[in-house]
């Protein structure tokens, strides 16, 4: 019953955003945004609090109304047609929309008969999905006693009930410890294996990278940024190079010297004294053979040293020429107003 | 396209209709969940059995002996007054757990996940509804247990059941009003507050613990149209005896007429609200 969309290329869109604005008084939550997701891919939302990523996946669920644009999920207009597209999609919101008094299973027969699964296959869908999502022997458990990461798996595989052709994850790990983070990532993994069309908001540059395949970098109620994982990666270009020297004392000479020679990336050489490493952005592979050489020069003995994607700060700094500081209070992620219905 | 072409001008062409078995099917499913709470934390019904037991106890030994005189009897002829009364009150201060339990079940966040399926938005508000109507009922056995304790005189059991079927009536009505609170409140706390201040002038601005007779002459203009008053007036007709016609449709009426307007505002504010 899903209808996608083909559009002349012949590349079917699971998800079309055109011109998409909404407006909270003064803010601008989001000041038209495009946006298309092709069937079967994942696409990232990148951007930090405030950057009107939750405002887009509740529009596009039908919870809230837009100001202006279109939006359309599985052919299905948001606006005109909320019924049709509540029938095509999952939701996992940001804060684990699990009824806590419930037991597990109870939680996912309740939502199979909301969608209208006779009895019968509400329990079989109800025990596979707890099965899958490794809930069987909570099941009978109220979901008030599950971990952080249970309760994601229970929210996840909620939203997996009605077999959705597009699928909603808003910060799906915001919160989780990066255990439990992976665990939700490899059950995302699962699923997109499955064919489902995935639409998923982050603030982490490293889930984007794990899971999505192509991303949208927003700002401010603005796309700023948008393509292939790779793409913007190369873009952006900068990586960051984690230092730990075995001698603490060693840090900030170590920052002075590798300032003095001029090897910086996307942002500056900082230290984190809690860790007692240096952070050291470097744009090249010649940067970081730089930097191992300047430690060997100065004779530094080195406990452990790694390259991490760059954070999401870098990647904005690159992107815009200013940080990812939107005021995290202009756009609270729960503001509500008006619905479609 | 640019962002002028925005929201839907012609007809909405949401085929999608919900069918009525589609919204009986969403409300028993969210009945059972309601139900399933109320297993989980059995002391939610605490104010059910205990309310009626402890207020029936102490109006009947605290004022039951020198209304009762003035009624022309003693206690005995207080308990068949008040007793009737009784349903009434409980119809009003226990439809007042379907706003509180509301606003818990907004904050929770769970809220939204029913909003992105595709059922009726008011198959959540009939299920609330369902549930509370059904503790109702069990408080008015349990009222009824500890009335026959104390000595009222069940002569006409057909009246008694009319007397349930219109104070369910009424209870729906009232609940709309609560609903309604429990959506545009902020939390539980303030619902039960507003809930207090709406209800307290209600239940003893009427004819519900005492005769208004002797009550200044403003007082009985408010407690001749307030509903608590005629349907406890009602309730005493059909199960002691007396007039019922008047109070009973006065009763009927206010039912009608509250539901009619504060159904659709309920509603209303369910969808516009997030």
């Amino acid at each position: 019953m899903t209808r996608i969309d083909k559009n002349p290329s012949g590349v079917s869109t699971a998800v079309s955003v055109r011109g998409l604005v909404k407006h909270y008084g003064e803010t601008k939550a989001l000041d038209g945004v495009d946006l298309d997701v092709r069937e079967g891919t994942v696409m990232g939302v990148l951007g930090p609090n405030g950057a009107g990523k939750t405002t887009l996946v509740r529009i596009l669920s039908t919870l809230l109304a837009p100001d202006s644009g279109q939006a359309t999920v599985a052919g299905y207009d948001a606006v005109r047609q909320p019924r049709q597209l509540r029938r095509v999609i999952g939701l996992t919101g940001q804060y684990a929309s699990v009824d806590e008094k419930l037991p597990g299973w109870e939680n996912l027969y309740l939502i199979g008969r909301l969608l209208d699964l006779p009895r019968k296959e509400a329990r079989t869908r109800a025990d596979a999905l707890l099965e899958r999502f490794s809930l069987t022997e909570a099941a009978k458990r109220p979901a008030s006693t599950y971990s952080g990461g249970m309760r994601r798996r229970l929210d996840l595989a909620a939203s997996m009930i009605g077999r959705p052709a597009v699928l909603f994850l808003d910060e799906p790990t915001t919160g989780l410890d990066p255990r439990t983070r992976n665990e939700v990532w490899d059950e995302v993994k699962a699923m997109v294996g499955d064919g489902v069309t995935v639409l998923l908001t982050t603030q982490y540059m490293e889930e984007a990278e794990q899971l999505a395949s192509e991303l949208t970098v927003v700002d401010r109620g603005k796309v700023i940024a948008g393509g292939g994982i790779e793409e913007l990666k190369a873009k952006v270009g900068g990586r960051t190079l984690r230092v730990r020297p075995v001698d603490a004392l060693q840090l900030r000479p170590l920052a002075g010297y590798l300032d003095d020679l001029g090897i910086t990336g996307l942002a500056t050489t900082t230290v984190d004294t809690a860790t007692g490493t240096l952070l050291v952005p470097i744009l090249s592979d010649e940067q970081l053979t730089a930097v191992v050489g300047a430690v060997t020069a100065r004779g530094i003995t080195l406990g452990s040293i790694s390259t991490e994607l760059p954070s999401l700060d870098e990647v904005f700094l690159s992107l815009t020429g200013h940080r990812a500081s939107a005021p995290q209070d202009t756009v609270p992620t729960d503001d509500r107003e008006e619905v479609a219905v | 396209m640019s962002a002028a072409t925005t929201l839907p001008t012609a007809a909405t062409t949401d085929d999608a209709r919900i069918s009525l078995r589609g919204h009986l099917r969403h409300t028993g499913a969210l009945v059972r969940r309601n139900l399933l709470w109320i297993r989980q934390d059995p002391e939610s019904m605490a104010d059910a059995l205990l309310m009626p037991v402890i207020f029936t106890l102490l109006f009947v030994f605290v004022f039951g002996g020198s209304i009762g005189q003035a009624l022309g009897g003693g206690q005995d002829q207080y308990v068949q007054y008040v007793i009737p009364g009784m349903i009434a009150m409980m119809s009003m201060t226990l439809s007042q757990g379907v706003g509180t339990g509301f606003s818990q079940d907004f904050n929770s966040g769970g809220m939204d996940r029913f909003r992105s399926l595709p059922i009726g938005r008011g198959s959540v508000l009939f299920a609330k509804i369902s549930v509370e109507l059904l503790r109702m009922l069990f408080a008015t056995t349990v009222l009824m247990i500890v009335s026959v304790a104390v000595g009222f005189d069940i002569t006409n059991w057909p009246g008694l059941f009319a007397t349930v079927a219109l104070s369910t009536a009424f209870a729906s009505s009232i609940m709309w009003v609560f609903l309604t609170l429990g959506v545009i409140m902020k939390n539980a706390q303030s619902v039960q507050a507003m809930g207090f201040l709406v209800l307290f002038p209600l239940q003893f601005g009427s004819s519900i613990f005492a005769p208004t007779t002797s009550m200044p002459g403003w007082l009985q203009a408010f407690t001749d149209y307030n509903p608590l008053s005629t349907l406890a007036d009602a309730a005493r007709g059909l199960m002691v005896g007396g007039p019922v016609a008047h109070d009973l449709w006065v009763t009927l009426g206010w039912s009608v007429a509250i539901t009619a307007v504060m159904a659709p505002i309920a509603i209303h504010k369910f969808r516009t609200k997030s």
